[in-house]
């Protein structure tokens, strides 16, 4: 198999190369905290990636996606607060729950049609937002402390900077995998032209409903997982998590990065959460800039940051 | 029943304030079919406007009356520099820019005004209480509220169904080119309604501001609410957001004031309060669910769209 050495095809490998070597350089560099840093950045990348599949190949523009992180994180804390630390028994709990309420908000949610869609997953998105808040035993408005992290009995080792690091990894280039050959069946064919024109997917005879609440579950399930590795690395979880804004910079990512493509999502992640740590490292009120930065991408850079990359390959 | 005739007006109150943020955030979306999220950024400015001017002229009318044409102003600026190229773009573009715009004025505000926050001391005329019942003493200043937001709504259904520019409002709604088409300056008659749309989310927020505190972000749940408001009437109808904000506002006020004692009866009252102030914040939610799976379009969806 040639690849051809396009643009889009070399900045992907450096960047995944880049992820791969991190804890090569936080090691060298005796800083431990770029570790940390970069596992954000992946598992960020992947709740990104997980809208990136009903946002940007579907068309749904879910408003609530930071919802699945609460899910997934508070399975764990709940958990572990109970003294079930086994990864074993939590992760898929966590990721199974996801889906179930993926279920739900879908099957109603689908329902309704561009801004309705928006404002609903919205408000499905704050109603959880407000069972967080009412889980007194667990923290109420201000969180729960995680008291152990997952245990895998072995291998992975969480408590382990470097091996929590490249577990992330592998996760999210499973995840990127999956995409990649979802997006391509048969299955991404109706999902994609239903977001170009559902009525006419329908005439010809699929259920797009059905198709398009399947992407929508997956979607969660694979949120909720990051949920999971966001409360771990953080070692807490609170209802701020999935604060209405957290939904915003999720779907911030998945456009800045490049909607409908398959690296969008990462370096949209990498992007604001590298742009977040530099520029409040510069000043307090970093989001003053942030915030016209977004306008302007709006206005201007359409395509993201992989279009940007796809245009400059078509010109050459 | 006294208990219950009182969290009924502070339901109304709530619920007019709402309204004022809602009529705005309809008419923008009717007209020139944008969602705004920054809106409730007006709503904080609006109250941010009329501390700092009540300060400087050490009245809360005066500060009040200055903050409306500032906040116009402020809606007119916005409106040109950053949204007027958003009208043709997706709804998705314009959550994110819009959302850029909150990140900007919240943070805007912290730099101008201090993270401290700032609050608004009632003049003494409306500190007082008045006897509305016999034995029912309500504040003077919550009454106001009221009655300001019933002179809003009045003047807002005069406005858009009596005169020339409400017949061109809602026009334009229906057909915009048709509107342009007749000679009519479409871009004046935008600018004019949102700058409309930002004096009267401005006049909520600073009308809202003594009986809490003006504070940065201040103006997100509250647009999260409004916004529940607009979807459950109807996005684009005056009238449904009128008779959405109500709804909203007496579920969240009954809700709040009465769920706890209901719950108090099955769990220990801690626990009660805590799952009381989850359940209560849920009900509008829940509530806009069950209106948009039985009407997907709201109570009173706009003709023509």
């Amino acid at each position: 198999m040639a690849l051809k050495l396009t643009p889009t095809r070399v900045v992907a490998a450096v960047v995944l190369a880049g992820f791969a070597l991190l804890p090569l350089y936080a090691e060298i560099v005796g800083n431990s905290f770029v570790l940390s840093l970069g596992t954000r950045i992946l598992v960020m990348a992947l709740a990104a990636a997980s809208l990136n599949l009903i946002l940007g190949y579907g068309g749904m523009v879910s408003f609530g996606h930071a919802a699945y992180l609460g899910v997934g994180g508070y399975v764990v804390g709940i958990l572990a607060y109970h003294g079930v630390t086994s990864a074993w028994v939590q992760w898929p709990i966590a990721v199974g729950l996801s889906a179930v309420v993926a279920l739900v908000i879908g099957a109603l949610s689908l329902r309704t049609r561009g801004l309705y869609f928006i404002m609903i997953t919205l408000a499905f998105a704050q109603m959880i937002h407000y069972v967080g808040v009412g889980l007194y035993d667990y923290g109420g408005d201000d969180g729960l402390t995680l008291n152990a992290r997952s245990d895998f009995g072995g291998l992975p080792n969480l408590d382990s900077r470097p091996q929590f690091y490249y577990l992330c990894f592998a996760l999210l280039l499973v995840a990127l995998y999956l995409m990649y050959r979802l997006v391509g069946s048969r299955f991404g064919q109706v999902i994609r032209g239903s977001k170009s024109n559902d009525a006419r997917m329908h005439a010809i005879g699929f259920p797009t409903m059905r198709y398009r609440l399947a992407a929508f579950v997956i979607a969660g399930a694979v949120c909720g997982l990051a949920g999971v590795l966001l409360a771990n690395q953080a070692d807490f979880i609170s209802p701020a998590t999935m604060h209405w804004t957290r939904s915003g910079d999720l779907i911030v990512m998945v456009v800045l990065g490049g909607m409908g493509t398959l690296m969008g999502p990462v370096y949209g992640a990498l992007t604001v959460l590298a742009l977040e740590e530099s520029l409040s490292s510069l000043t307090h009120y970093w989001k003053i800039i942030f915030g016209p930065f977004l306008v302007l991408v709006v206005l201007f850079g359409r395509g993201g940051i992989a279009g940007l990359i796809s245009r400059w390959e078509r010109r050459k | 029943m006294i208990l219950f005739i009182e969290q009924i007006l502070n339901g109304v109150q709530i619920g007019l304030l709402l309204f004022l943020l809602a009529a705005g955030l309809t008419l923008v979306f009717g007209i020139m079919d944008l969602v705004n999220l920054a809106h409730g950024s007006l709503y904080m400015m609006g109250a941010y406007f009329a501390a700092v001017l009540t300060k400087l002229t050490g009245s809360f009318f005066l500060g009040a009356l200055l903050a409306l044409p500032a906040a116009l102003l402020l809606g007119i600026v916005v409106e040109v520099v950053a949204l007027r190229s958003l009208y043709s773009r997706d709804h998705l573009d314009q959550v994110l820019a819009t959302f850029g715009l909150i990140l900007f004025f919240n943070e805007a505000a912290q730099l101008v005004f201090g993270v401290a926050g700032m609050t608004i001391p009632l003049p003494e005329a409306l500190q007082g209480q008045i006897q509305i019942l016999p034995g029912l003493p309500y504040p003077t200043y919550r009454f106001v509220v009221v009655a300001v937001g019933l002179i809003c709504a009045l003047f807002l259904y005069w406005l858009v169904a009596r005169t020339r520019v409400g017949m061109l409002i809602r026009a334009g709604a229906s057909n915009r080119e048709m509107v342009g088409a007749l000679g009519i300056n479409i871009a004046r008659l935008y600018t004019l309604v949102f700058g409309l749309g930002a004096a009267l989310a401005a006049l909520a927020g600073l009308m809202a501001a003594p009986i809490t505190t003006v504070r940065v972000g201040m103006g997100e749940n509250i647009l999260i609410l409004a916004f529940v408001v607009i979807v459950i009437g109807g996005i684009g109808s005056v009238r449904g957001a009128f008779v959405a904000a109500f709804l909203v506002g007496l579920l969240d006020t009954v809700g709040r004031a009465f769920l706890p004692d209901i719950l108090t009866l099955f769990i220990n009252p801690i626990q009660a309060a805590s799952l009381a102030q989850g359940l209560s914040s849920m009900l509008i939610y829940i509530l806009m669910a069950l209106v948009l799976v039985v009407r997907p379009a709201g109570l009173f969806p706009a003709p023509g769209r």
